[in-house]
């Protein structure tokens, strides 16, 4: 596809909020969150439950004695195994296809698994009485040091997205022909979610309703989960969360806390509030599993891929397999002559693995985009040169079909020239500033966009005022001010003037905010919303004998900058605050829905990016600073510059914190882990993130959905590591093959 | 966190008579303290607030050196006019440590106090942990011992109830040792002042003891000799986050300048023992010599003699020595890192 | 919590020990309490399993002699109040201590009963319906509860609601200049700023951001130095770089990684601009 196709085909023009949608209520302290609910029910009547967690990672529970626990000043109940009301679990559910730990049975398979909930009036004295109770362990042998048993290594049971074997071409023959080769081992770590908010639900019965306020990322997930777990009818449950403190994936299940509420809330009668400790994010809410990647690269002297090998082998629960897929990129981020890709598992009593901002593309990005740079070396070759030699123009794991959009060329070349990258020194280890010894390095940033379908509703209200609603979820992505925008866009209304609604599984279905689709899920569903709802006005107005439009044909007629017009006659107009006041003020509603095209299987759809790092690493004490990143996107149209430049950003923060700083550790002994707190295990602070520059080349993608903008939560971490670990090599000529790098890793090597 | 009667002491005689209650403890600033409640560490019956004595003083003393209140704020000892002036290095600690919140909030008494970092200790899931149960083993030796000892430790096997290889996590304290203070502290028996260098102590037989504060005594001030390093000192901190993180290894040191010869050295490192290491010898070495690399050097080695890293931490032997070398050739050149 | 490795036994079930349990505990609560009670009020000395317990640990060396007196206590103590059906020490002991509490949030004065163990951040939010400061990690670890008493921004949840009596406590809600905030003129110029600068993404780190922010631009003012003011060798009144800015807001974690939006809207606002 050329650019100038792409260009001739703009979307409509669509007026910006100046600031978020909910930003007042953000930095008043007003905007409430699911643990900061207090109605509708009786506050007095609230209680507390805390989450009992296993201290061993294989066995059972043998018994658990809660005499004096249960006697404690305000505990309501004990929920045990052996007490626990018993459930008809049905078959998990994709996308919240988790193996759930509520309390049916007392086996356990990680250290930290769910094993009693104590309800109390107040959290002290629920946290108090959880101390108070007598565990007796079975303990079973333990699989752990799953790194030293990768001869254990298998095929996923369930492999998710992808297979997990791909084989293109002939992998040995390339290896036979190449000129040079790249064989090397790369190790990324256990990360955890950590989002501020930690998980939390609020629970409470009326009858045989269910209605709980719950940190998700996936209002309606939620909804079908609690049905199936509890065995009760889907529409007995409501799930409300208008505001979500974040969730890059912890938050796309459901995860055993929130049935165990529901069912504390049952057991105690009372509305039951349930919020994970920040420690118990270390666990039972997923985790990235560690990957340890093997990969081989064969090319001609001039560059010219002729071979990319990836195998992947990762850490999966005993519980239930996921696979992250870091040899995905390897299949198609190059053209290559041929591709042999594996992820395999190892089994261990670790807690489930999961999702976690761009799953895949983060660490597979993060060790591939090393490989190329010692390609690049040992070619003597410009990294950005080798990237163009073998530029992918169509799909090479999809038989070449080809992108709906792909403008990756543009992100290396603008990325280059804002970040200054003619200006490096190409040999390691060569420049410096005081103590610190400076490098640069770049890698390629790559993400998949999805989308599924949604549903929204829009009513056009009295006074010129709109209201927008769709059961999504806004996590920090802007999703409220975008929603308005685009409500706004379709009758061309200022988008000041639109209420939103969301988080409440009662509004129309939309997907889980996961997997950068949900804007580019609910948005389409918006404009199909307020297409119908120009229709409507049409015919509400063409009926109207007080209407200038009485009688005209509805074909004349459209809706532009808030008026009714007819485009025979542009002297004739209508107001829309006129039309409705003649409606007695009675509001137009329209619904919505939007799903993939059809065309969607005959092409691949993807965003791209380029990233560039400059790093200063401590010559004597090997702390990183990463002074500054320019990150160049290909994502289409951004829909709102300040929330999505800002959400790139935020990616590229992650990209340091994998780089730099992210490690869940396992103690060896026991499968606890180790450093399961926000002092011990590190997230960037404000001082480790230099100077960020995002931006878009901003070509409409119309063949992916109308609105011609692909997602932007993920690709800002992908490429960012890989960018960093590059530019640390070219400032010390240390090539570290392990996340996150370290200072002692930086000076044992 | 298990219940406590709370009580605010509006005296030093008042805070040392509710003390005596069975279980309780003094709360100054408290970020050590609740942290390590909340997480059943520490289990006290009873809280004695001593956060409304009149102990925040910071003052001259009559020989030229400084005198500082048990309850002064980390925040505020950082910023007085007299330890910016004369007493850089301990400035630089402690603003090296924690965060803004934290340095409003922790207290100069409290932050000898504070107890170490060591995962095994702070989570009371691990049984084994001679600190926090005497003669239970020591988890971290052939755990995760990344942020362990490297000096001083007690290494008897994991199973020996006396083996610990915890470390003090204090940055002000390195400070402290470096600058030789001494600790003010008053008891039942009266008042006495305890010498910096044995007021925190090695595991030795006994780790669950970081101190040699006796039952019921109240730590009342720190004290400053006059200065000598007030143009040329550097407190370095190698750490995972370029901030609000505690040291992998940090280092104090202050030098006595008479042109480009050294007259007198302070030096301590952090995060390699159960307290802040400083030998006397490695000090020494330095006075009457040459600001030179290898002066600095030989004062690591001597400093650093007898280290032993383990699984996940053997990177602090070198890291320490360089950072020794590092910090001393900053001091050398005055109190920044800017040339 | 106390918790006890059972020998590894190939054949022992969970499902014998569920027997002769309440199915579901809670349905009545004084059934299955006077149910528990009547069973363990025969008891008069401390269990089998527990003397077991006691034994097991004692061959291995592993029971202090203070820890050994504490479960003698404890185990002996348990027995006889359960035989006498009167509260036992161990339930004293863990008894809340409600005391009766005035705490001076925003200007009002709220008077409490409250568990002595409550943290001032949990009273603002669990007591008081002041729900903007938020609990991140509870442990001083992350800033997301930080609030000014008096003046001085700390982390309210390592912080006695008891310690904060007598004090002045600014949280977010009492920021902005007018008790209703609506619109960008009624913020304070540091809500403000953050509002222009998306200095956010989920905002729940946000009411500690600001509140952070707002105490900074104060501590920079009247001279206070970081430690990036002596690594540069500004150690009198150093201005408000961005380093400065950087450090000085490195208390407050943002996971969302909002953190170039913030350094931003903290800039401005230290220059009195929103914008």
């Amino acid at each position: 596809m050329s650019l100038a196709q792409d260009q001739e085909q703009k979307p409509d023009t669509v007026k910006q909020l100046d600031h978020r949608y909910e930003g007042i209520a953000k930095v008043t302290g007003k905007a409430r969150y699911a643990a900061e609910f207090s109605d509708p029910f009786s506050k007095a009547d609230l209680v507390y439950a805390f989450l009992v967690q296993s201290t061993i990672p294989s066995g059972s529970v043998k018994s658990i004695d809660a005499t004096v626990a249960t006697r404690a000043p305000g505990v309501i109940s004990v929920i045990t195994p052996f007490n626990a009301p018993k459930l008809a679990q049905g078959p998990p559910q994709p996308p919240a296809r988790r193996n759930l730990s509520l309390l049916q049975d007392a086996s356990i398979s990680y250290n930290g698994q769910p094993i009693a909930v104590v309800v109390a009036k107040s959290l002290n004295e629920a946290k108090a009485a959880a101390a108070m109770l007598k565990i007796v362990y079975t303990p079973q042998p333990a699989k752990l040091k799953w790194e030293k048993r990768l001869d254990e290594a298998r095929w996923p049971k369930n492999p998710g997205k992808e297979p997990a074997g791909n084989h293109r071409g002939d992998i040995h023959a390339a290896f036979a022909q190449a000129a040079v080769t790249i064989d090397n081992t790369y190790i990324t770590p256990i990360q955890f979610h950590n989002p501020m908010e930690t998980h939390a639900t609020i629970a409470w019965w009326q009858g045989d309703k269910l209605t709980v306020y719950d940190a998700t990322q996936y209002i309606s997930g939620v909804k079908m989960s609690l049905a199936k777990s509890l065995n009760i009818p889907v529409d007995n449950v409501r799930v409300i969360d208008p505001l979500v403190g974040g969730g890059f994936g912890s938050k796309g299940s459901m995860w055993s806390h929130v049935p165990l509420c529901a069912m504390a809330a049952k057991v105690a009668n009372r509305p039951v509030k349930l919020v994970l400790d920040r420690e118990q994010m270390f666990g039972l809410v997923g985790a990235r599993p560690s990957t340890i990647s093997h990969i081989r690269l064969a090319a001609a002297q001039d560059g010219t891929l002729l071979g990319i090998q990836h195998d992947n082998v990762m850490n999966v629960s005993v519980l239930e397999d996921f696979v992250e897929h870091a040899e995905g990129p390897a299949k198609s981020l190059y053209q290559s002559g041929a591709s042999s890709v594996t992820a395999k598992v190892v089994e261990a009593n670790l807690g489930i693995s999961t999702f976690m901002r761009a799953p895949g593309e983060a660490p597979g990005t993060a060790v591939l985009e090393i490989a190329l740079d010692e390609l690049a070396e040992k070619l003597k070759m410009d990294p950005i040169e080798l990237r163009l030699k073998n530029y992918a123009e169509t799909d090479p794991s999809h038989e070449g079909r080809p992108w709906s959009s792909k403008h990756l060329r543009e992100c290396y070349s603008q990325g280059a020239e804002k970040f200054g990258w003619s200006a490096r020194n190409t040999v390691p280890g060569q420049r410096s500033d005081g103590k610190w010894l400076v490098g640069h390095g770049m890698a390629t940033a790559t993400y998949p966009a999805n989308r599924s379908a949604a549903q929204a509703i829009v009513r056009l209200l009295p006074g010129g005022r709109m209201f927008v609603a769709s059961g999504t979820q806004d996590l920090g992505t802007g999703t409220y001010t975008i929603m308005a925008q685009q409500a706004a866009a379709g009758l061309g209304l200022d988008p000041k003037m639109v209420e939103v609604k969301l988080g409440d599984s009662t509004l129309p279905k939309a997907p889980v905010s996961g997997g950068s689709q949900s804007s580019a899920s609910v948005l389409p569903a918006i404009q199909d919303a307020t297409t119908q709802l120009k229709l409507k006005l049409i015919d509400l107005a063409i009926n109207d004998a007080a209407s200038p439009l009485h009688g005209l044909q509805a074909a004349d007629c459209d809706v532009k900058s808030g008026r009714l017009i007819s485009k025979s006659q542009p002297g004739k107009s209508d107001g829309l605050v006129e039309l409705i006041a003649r409606n007695k003020n009675q509001p137009v509603e329209a619904q919505g829905q939007a799903e993939p095209s059809e065309a969607k299987d005959s092409m691949s759809t993807q965003s791209w990016g380029a990233v560039f790092a400059e790093v200063g690493v401590d010559r004597y004490t090997g702390m990183v600073k990463v002074r500054r990143v320019v990150g160049v996107y290909d994502v289409g149209v951004l829909l709102n510059e300040k929330t999505g430049l800002n959400q790139l950003m935020g990616g590229m923060t992650w990209g340091i914190s994998f780089a730099t700083h992210e490690h869940g550790i396992v103690d060896a002994a026991t499968g606890r882990i180790v450093n399961g707190n926000l002092a011990e295990y590190h997230v960037p602070v404000n001082a480790d993130v230099g100077v960020l520059d995002a931006s878009v080349i901003g070509i409409p993608d119309l063949k992916f959905n109308p609105i011609g903008s692909r997602g932007i939560g993920e690709i800002g971490i992908t490429g960012t590591a890989a960018a960093i670990a590059n530019a640390i090599y070219n400032a010390t000529g240390k090539r570290i093959r392990q996340y996150p790098i370290t200072p002692d890793k930086l000076l044992m090597s | 966190m298990k219940s406590f009667a709370y009580s605010r002491a509006s005296s030093n005689s008042e805070a040392l008579q509710a003390v005596r209650t069975r279980g309780a403890s003094f709360l100054a600033g408290g970020t050590n303290l609740i942290d390590l409640m909340k997480y059943r560490v520490e289990q006290p019956a009873a809280l004695v607030d001593i956060n409304h004595l009149a102990l925040a003083e910071i003052k001259r003393t009559e020989d030229g050196g400084l005198s500082i209140g048990a309850m002064a704020r980390n925040s505020d000892l950082a910023n007085h006019p007299l330890v910016r002036a004369n007493y850089p290095l301990l400035s630089q600690a402690l603003l090296s440590g924690a965060s803004p919140q934290l340095r409003n909030m922790a207290s100069t008494g409290g932050n000898l106090m504070q107890r170490t970092r060591c995962y095994y200790f702070t989570d009371v899931s691990f049984s084994a942990c001679n600190k926090r149960n005497p003669g239970s083993g020591c988890a971290a030796l052939e755990g995760y011992n990344r942020i362990h000892a490297i000096l001083g430790q007690t290494d008897k096997g994991a199973a020996n109830g006396e083996t610990c290889i915890a470390v003090h996590p204090s940055d002000m304290c390195v400070a402290m040792a470096a600058l030789q203070a001494k600790v003010g502290v008053e008891g039942r028996g009266g008042k006495r002042t305890i010498p910096f260098a044995e007021f925190h102590r090695l595991p030795g037989s006994d780790p669950s003891r970081d101190t040699t504060l006796r039952e019921g005594e109240l730590i009342t001030s720190v004290t400053l000799p006059p200065a000598r390093f007030a143009k040329n000192a550097f407190y370095l901190k190698a750490r995972d986050r370029n901030s609000y993180a505690f040291a992998l290894i940090s280092v104090a040191a202050g030098l006595d300048l008479d042109g480009s010869t050294i007259r007198s050295a302070g030096l301590a490192v952090g995060g390699v023992a159960h307290k802040p290491w400083r030998v006397a010898e490695a000090e020494q070495s330095l006075a009457g010599k040459s600001a030179t690399a290898e002066n600095f050097a030989h004062a690591a080695d001597l400093l650093l003699h007898g280290a032993h890293g383990y699984e996940h931490n053997r990177f602090k032997i070198e890291l320490a020595k360089q950072s020794v070398v590092r910090a001393l050739t900053v001091a050398a050149h005055g109190t920044s890192e800017v040339a | 919590m106390s918790t006890h490795i059972d020998k590894p036994s190939l054949n022992a079930s969970s499902e014998n020990a569920r027997e002769g349990l309440p199915d579901n505990v809670g349905q009545d609560d004084h059934a299955s309490r006077s149910g528990e009670h009547l069973c363990a009020s025969a008891r008069t000395e401390p269990d089998a399993e527990q003397l077991e317990e006691f034994k097991e640990l004692e061959r291995h060396g592993l029971l202090s002699e203070l820890s050994r007196r504490r479960f003698v206590q404890a185990s002996s103590a348990l027995a006889a109040s359960l035989a006498f059906g009167m509260p036992s020490p161990v339930e004293a002991q863990e008894a809340p201590h409600t005391q009766t509490i005035t705490l001076q949030v925003n200007g009002q004065p709220q008077t409490l009963s409250l568990d002595t163990r409550t943290s001032l951040l949990d009273a603002l939010r669990e007591y008081m319906d002041l729900t903007g400061a938020k609990k991140g990690c509870d442990h001083g670890q992350c800033g997301a509860c930080t609030v000014l008493i008096d003046g001085h921004r700390v982390n309210s949840c390592l912080t006695l609601a008891f310690a904060a009596e007598g004090a002045r406590i600014t949280t977010i809600e009492g920021l902005a200049r007018t008790p209703d905030p609506k619109a960008i003129e009624d913020l304070s110029a540091v809500q403000a700023a953050f509002l222009v600068h998306d200095g956010y993404q989920c905002g729940y780190c946000t009411p500690g951001q600001i509140i952070s922010a707002t105490a900074a631009i104060d501590e920079q003012r009247k001279g206070d130095l970081s430690i990036v003011s002596w690594h540069n060798g500004q150690s009198d009144r150093p201005e408000l770089t961005d380093d400065e800015i950087r450090e000085r807001m490195s208390g407050n974690i943002c996971r969302c990684g909002a953190y170039p939006n913030i350094v931003a809207a903290v800039r401005a606002a230290s220059k009195g601009a929103s914008a």
